[in-house]
């Protein structure tokens, strides 16, 4: 693979600006969501949700809603095999319907078809169901409290609705904190939200003449839905279909398998005819799967001149009534601390609880934004105790390239330094720090992220991602099992290829997302498609670039090392006249070695430690961010303004520097809302303000100007040196922003959204110049499980491969050393430059 | 989606013709103009009216006609957009075009008419819900249940008035013409409204309200501050309606101030008005008429943020208000932007 030279300066696409692939059907209302399908004779599915949170079904009557007209059928948990879904294998704990119990407002209970929305609709309101109710568990200190009732028949105890407990320690705490000069105590908040996406849930199932099923779903995982379905329905997985729908924005929300896709599927072989049910605004609430609310105690420790010695983090987190991701999400939330600082002593303890409230799940940066606001709101107190400025205490701490950290994360490339003094240096942060006047303020936060899951979330040794790629009739269609859910993976897919084939991204006809025509991908979920599926349709595209240079050598009696992949033009490097169109090539290709078809996949090298609960965290890349916020508050409307983000992100690479950027003000975009406005909140047991209106998220007049720095560090594993850029973003805004109101007002906001009640409440408590804060006031008594104790990897703190002058193979191998992977590391393009300049935008 | 209960159309051409259509269809029948407050809430089942008499073709419910010095008249059936964006309005009655521009969205704004915006159905966030939500959470009196689920010991509905344009109107001393098939009248514009978060107008069955009368401008400055958490979309938190009469001694002549969001209906603060007439807006003078508004303004539980911070910010708009027109008048202007 040595005949293209994409990743250099010489990219036609690669780190360039370009229109993405599936922008202009977009743009037109022409792209076919899965609320747009309409088959011939089709009907409308809606579900019966429950009304109560917490309650036994002693009786469903679904006789009324059967007999109005135009009703097709009525389901409930009788019409399905006694089996529990979820998408983690250790909590399968869903019901397509509830059978004996319901947990939220929400849980579905009944389903029905019809042949239109309204009788659909009436359906539900005819269904009788009576509930003995139980006593509602609605928050952390209600589930502490509780010592009898369960909302689920399992957890980890001490306690009756505890989910998850973990306690993982690493290197010697006490050493670290008998060693610090200066040690901090805070509690923080960070309050639940969701995902709020434009589109709905929706989702279309067919029962097929030959008794196959297939489902089109507006989902980021139909790998997983898939799985979900073949063992609720009791069928082989092989007939059944999945094929995901342009995602109008997922997030997270749309990554678990869902009880309207199962139950559409259900209808639709009952009744013969195709089912939709497109989720209410309302519904999308209760579907929930959002940030997990968090109470958290956070514990560092720093010598004078500001160099971290420990920290410890003990977190409760507010589950909801499922399982979802939340067993990942217990372990996500204090995996990441110490991928941006070195840490020399790290403890984390967490715990999930159960309570009667829509499940909280993965949205982007799962887990993870809530010790990120605590661990950078408390650096920002350490910097003020200690008289140092928040960006030198940083820049003291630092993780390095190549190095690991003391929880046994592999970084590889690592660009962090830049981003946090390009962000420092952009918004003239030291000059404005605590030097504007009352009211305004800057505040700066950093951050880090995974380019994938380093592990599947069932366990299996098949590659993580795959691509197929055929070329013939003068073109190339690629195939694969990734979902653009707006961030673009299409657009990279496309772009991968076309850089390594000479092609326009617009010329590579796409296969995605259908099980019955794609090679698996696991979804579109912890940032993982660019890396994953970009190294998979990178390794598919240079597989058939070989096909068509040994071809293309031949034809002309060139020797194959003389070719180049040019534009749509395979030639001589020394006598360019001399060459084949690409669509020639093919045809010669194809001639000489038959049907051309090739394959691409993806599995991350074996990074997992040696210890239960390593499998989260790691990943093959971090991207890393840094943010600085400028705002002004009304101290007498208590209004947060944010007047403008400066944020710089190592990207590696951009594969498309247009969606790079969008991906970033998206991410600031939804930070903001978090930090400012956004809560899941509940009132007499039922979500307070379902609907969009209510549930108040920024306009585009609350948008402030972004300016992105994007620092390219081009790492050795991503395809053409990319990294992830589509949840990192969010993750310093929202404590950049707290800092940034502190700076601005001496109120600090340890707790959030940061609201204009609360700001103007703390603002008269506040007398003089004295501090306020706004925060939880105590950590509950919670008995954590004893913590497994971890021996930090070996020389951790050193790198274990320097970038200056070694080659591909001393990459391969410093990275081997460090755990040995089942293969070795397939040397990806791009390493011309290990380490990027900052690129201002 | 939600999806709207069946319900008939009626399509008149003329204000005599949808009278009479109204009258006919009786208490089974609601006129519609815009749809942008009723549609959403009959998808919600909040209201579920089987005859819907639509007044978008009703011509001579658009019209507009007038002067600074002679007064205006505005058909009910101008968009919010329209008044919104009228220069000589704009310029002589500001607190009309701010609050008229602060509605809602800038779509909804395109189809939402002013008269629509004067009869927009009181909000609660336990009334403003989906059917199968209020039935969750046990119905409230204003539709379908027989308590007040904000004040459960309460005979009254506490819905908040929640219109914009109200105040602004009330506070330049609009009236309003009200048309049924057996009559015409017309009235104060605070008389179309009651303290009564149910029976919040005080319309006749089949009355339809066709036209809003402004009186001379007459030396009126005026201003319509809103509070909300977003500069789009949301309803009114809280809004302040100030009107004043300002003689060349920088002394109030006259004076009207209108809350929006403070109680079941536009809230006339009388008492703040009158401390104001004699008086130059002197921070003293400002201080103390924030302090009575503070006083009347008594929100409840049951829209955005907390209530105290509601009732709070009554006294901090006010304020506001009142220094915009003070520097306006100083500087010769009428109203000012608003900045909250």
């Amino acid at each position: 693979m040595n005949a293209h030279d994409g990743a250099g300066s010489h990219a036609r696409f690669i780190g360039r600006d370009w229109t993405k692939v599936d922008g202009a059907a977009k743009a037109r209302g022409e792209a076919r969501y899965a609320d747009d399908l309409a088959l011939p004779r089709m009907l409308y599915g809606k579900l019966l949700r429950s009304s109560v949170a917490h309650g036994i079904i002693k009786r469903v009557d679904v006789g009324p809603a059967l007999r109005l007209p135009g009703v097709h059928a009525v389901i409930t948990a009788a019409d399905f095999a006694p089996v529990r879904f979820g998408i983690m294998p250790s909590s399968q704990d869903e019901e397509p319907l509830c059978k004996e119990r319901v947990r939220y407002v929400g849980d579905p209970v009944a389903a029905v078809a019809a042949a239109d929305e309204e009788t659909a609709e009436r359906a539900c309101n005819a269904i009788e169901v009576e509930y003995e109710p139980l006593p509602a568990i609605m928050s952390i200190d209600e589930a502490l409290a509780e010592t009898t009732a369960r909302i689920q028949d399992y957890g980890d105890g001490p306690l009756p609705n505890v989910h998850k407990n973990v306690a993982l320690e690493f290197g010697d705490l006490e050493r670290a904190f008998s060693q610090a000069d200066h040690v901090r105590e805070d509690l923080f908040f960070f309050q639940g939200n969701t995902h709020l996406p434009m589109e709905q849930h929706s989702a279309v199932a067919r029962y097929e003449p030959d008794r196959r099923i297939t489902l089109w779903s507006s989902t980021q995982t139909p790998h997983y839905v898939h799985r979900a379905l073949a063992k609720v329905l009791g069928m082989p997985m092989d007939r059944i279909r999945v094929i995901a729908t342009p995602v109008g924005g997922g997030f997270g929300g749309k990554s678990d398998p869902f009880s309207h896709e199962i139950c559409a599927v259900r209808l639709a072989q009952l009744t013969g005819r195709p089912v939709k049910i497109t989720l209410t605004r309302e519904e999308v609430f209760l579907a929930h799967r959002g940030r997990h609310p968090a109470l958290m105690w956070l514990r560092t420790g720093v010598r004078r001149d500001g160099t971290i010695t420990g920290s410890q983090i003990r977190v409760l987190l507010d589950g909801g009534a499922y399982g979802s991701y939340g067993i990942a999400t217990t372990y996500y939330t204090g995996a990441l601390q110490t991928t941006t600082y070195k840490i020399p002593a790290y403890k984390v303890e967490s715990g999930r609880l159960w309570t009667n409230k829509p499940p909280c799940g993965p949205k982007r940066g799962h887990g993870t934004p809530q010790p990120r606001f605590a661990l950078e709101a408390q650096l920002d107190k350490l910097a003020e105790d200690l008289g140092i400025d928040p960006v030198t205490l940083r820049l003291k701490n630092l993780t390095e390239p190549f190095t690991r950290t003391v929880n046994h994360l592999r970084i590889t490339s690592n660009g962090l330094r830049e981003c946090l003094e390009g962000v420092a240096e952009a918004s003239e942060f030291r000059r404005k720090w605590r030097h504007l006047p009352f009211g305004q303020g800057v505040g700066i936060a950093v951050s880090s992220y995974l380019c994938g899951a380093g592990l599947p979330i069932y366990w299996n040794d098949l590659p993580h991602s795959a691509a197929q790629m055929r070329a013939d009739r003068g073109g190339v269609t690629l195939q694969c099992g990734a979902i653009d859910i707006g961030q673009g993976s299409d657009s990279v897919l496309a772009g991968v290829a076309a850089e390594v084939l000479g092609l326009n991204p617009d010329e590579i006809k796409l296969v995605t997302a259908d099980t019955d025509l794609t090679p698996v991908d696991l979804g579109s979920y912890s940032s993982r498609v660019t890396f994953m599926a970009g190294n998979a349709a990178f390794e598919a595209a240079s597989k058939l670039c070989d096909f068509l240079l040994t071809a293309v050598s031949r034809h002309l009696e060139v020797s194959r090392a003389l070719l180049v992949m040019g534009d749509h033009r395979i030639y001589d490097r020394e006598n360019p006249e001399c060459g084949v169109s690409f669509a020639e090539a093919v045809t010669l290709a194809e001639a000489q070695f038959g049907t051309l078809v090739t394959a691409g996949g993806y599995k991350p090298p074996a990074l997992a430690g040696p210890f239960k609960g390593s499998g989260v965290g790691v990943s093959p890349a971090y991207s890393f961010s840094a943010c600085v916020a400028q705002v002004s508050v009304d101290p007498g409307i208590g209004a947060v303004r944010v007047e403008r983000i400066w944020i710089a992100h190592d990207i590696g690479r951009c594969i498309n520097r247009t969606l790079v950027l969008g991906q970033v003000e998206g991410g600031v975009y939804m930070a903001l809302g978090e930090v400012l406005m956004e809560e899941q909140v509940f009132r007499k047991n039922l979500h307070k303000i379902p609907s969009m209106l209510e549930y108040k998220s920024p306009t585009f007049l609350e948008m402030p100007p972004v300016e992105t720095i994007l620092v390219e560090t081009h790492d050795p594993e991503g395809p053409f040196g990319a990294k992830e850029v589509g949840q990192g973003p969010l993750l310093p805004v929202i404590p950049a922003v707290a800092n940034a109101v502190y700076d601005a007002i001496g109120v600090r906001f340890d707790e959030i959204p940061i609201t204009p009640d609360k700001v103007i409440a703390a603002l008269e408590r506040k007398a003089g110049d004295r501090p306020v804060r706004v925060g939880p006031k105590q950590f509950p008594s919670f008995e954590f499980r004893a913590a497994i104790k971890v021996d930090p990897p070996d020389g951790w703190e050193r790198p274990w491969w320097t970038p200056t002058g070694a080659d591909a193979a001393g990459y391969a191998e410093a990275s081997r050393a460090i755990q040995p992977p089942p293969r070795a590391p397939r040397p990806a393009a791009g390493r011309s430059e290990p380490r990027g300049r900052p690129q201002m935008r | 989606m939600l999806r709207l209960p069946a319900f008939e159309y009626l399509a008149p051409r003329t204000l005599e013709e949808a009278a009479r259509m109204l009258a006919e269809a009786g208490a089974a029948a609601l006129p519609v103009a815009g749809g942008t407050d009723l549609f959403p809430n009959m998808k919600r089942r909040q209201m579920e009216p089987r005859v819907l008499v639509g007044l978008r073709g009703v011509a001579e419910m658009t019209q507009l006609s007038g002067s600074a010095a002679q007064g205006w008249r505005l058909g009910a059936g101008i968009t919010l957009a329209r008044l919104a964006a009228h220069p000589e309005l704009r310029q002589s009655y500001p607190a009309v075009a701010l609050a008229a521009e602060s509605v809602a969205t800038p779509t909804l704004r395109n189809m939402g008419t002013v008269g629509g915006n004067l009869c927009v159905d009181t909000r609660c966030n336990y009334y403003n819900q989906s059917y199968e939500w209020r039935r969750a959470i046990g119905f409230c009196m204003k539709r379908d249940g027989d308590i007040c689920l904000v004040a459960p010991s309460s005979p009254r509905c506490w819905a908040v008035s929640s219109c914009d344009t109200a105040p602004a109107l009330m506070a330049l001393g609009a009236s309003v013409r009200l048309v049924s098939a057996r009559e015409e009248r017309v009235i104060a514009l605070r008389e179309l409204y009651r303290d009564d978060g149910i029976d919040y107008l005080a319309l006749k069955p089949g009355e339809i309200l066709s036209e809003i009368m402004l009186p001379p401008a007459d030396g009126w400055r005026s201003t319509y501050r809103k509070l909300r958490r977003r500069g789009s979309f949301d309803f009114p938190i809280l809004g302040v309606a100030v009107a004043l009469r300002i003689g060349a001694d920088a002394i109030v002549e006259q004076a009207r101030v209108c809350l929006a969001a403070a109680a079941s209906h536009p809230l006339e603060a009388v008492k703040a008005a009158e401390m104001l007439a004699g008086k130059k807006l002197q921070p003293d003078v400002i201080a103390a008429v924030a302090n009575e508004i503070f006083r009347v303004a008594k929100p409840v539980d049951n829209s955005d943020l907390t209530l105290s911070y509601r009732k709070r910010m009554a006294r901090v708009l006010v304020e506001r208000a009142l220094r915009d027109l003070a520097e306006a008048a100083a500087s010769g202007r009428n109203g000012q932007a608003p900045g909250a």
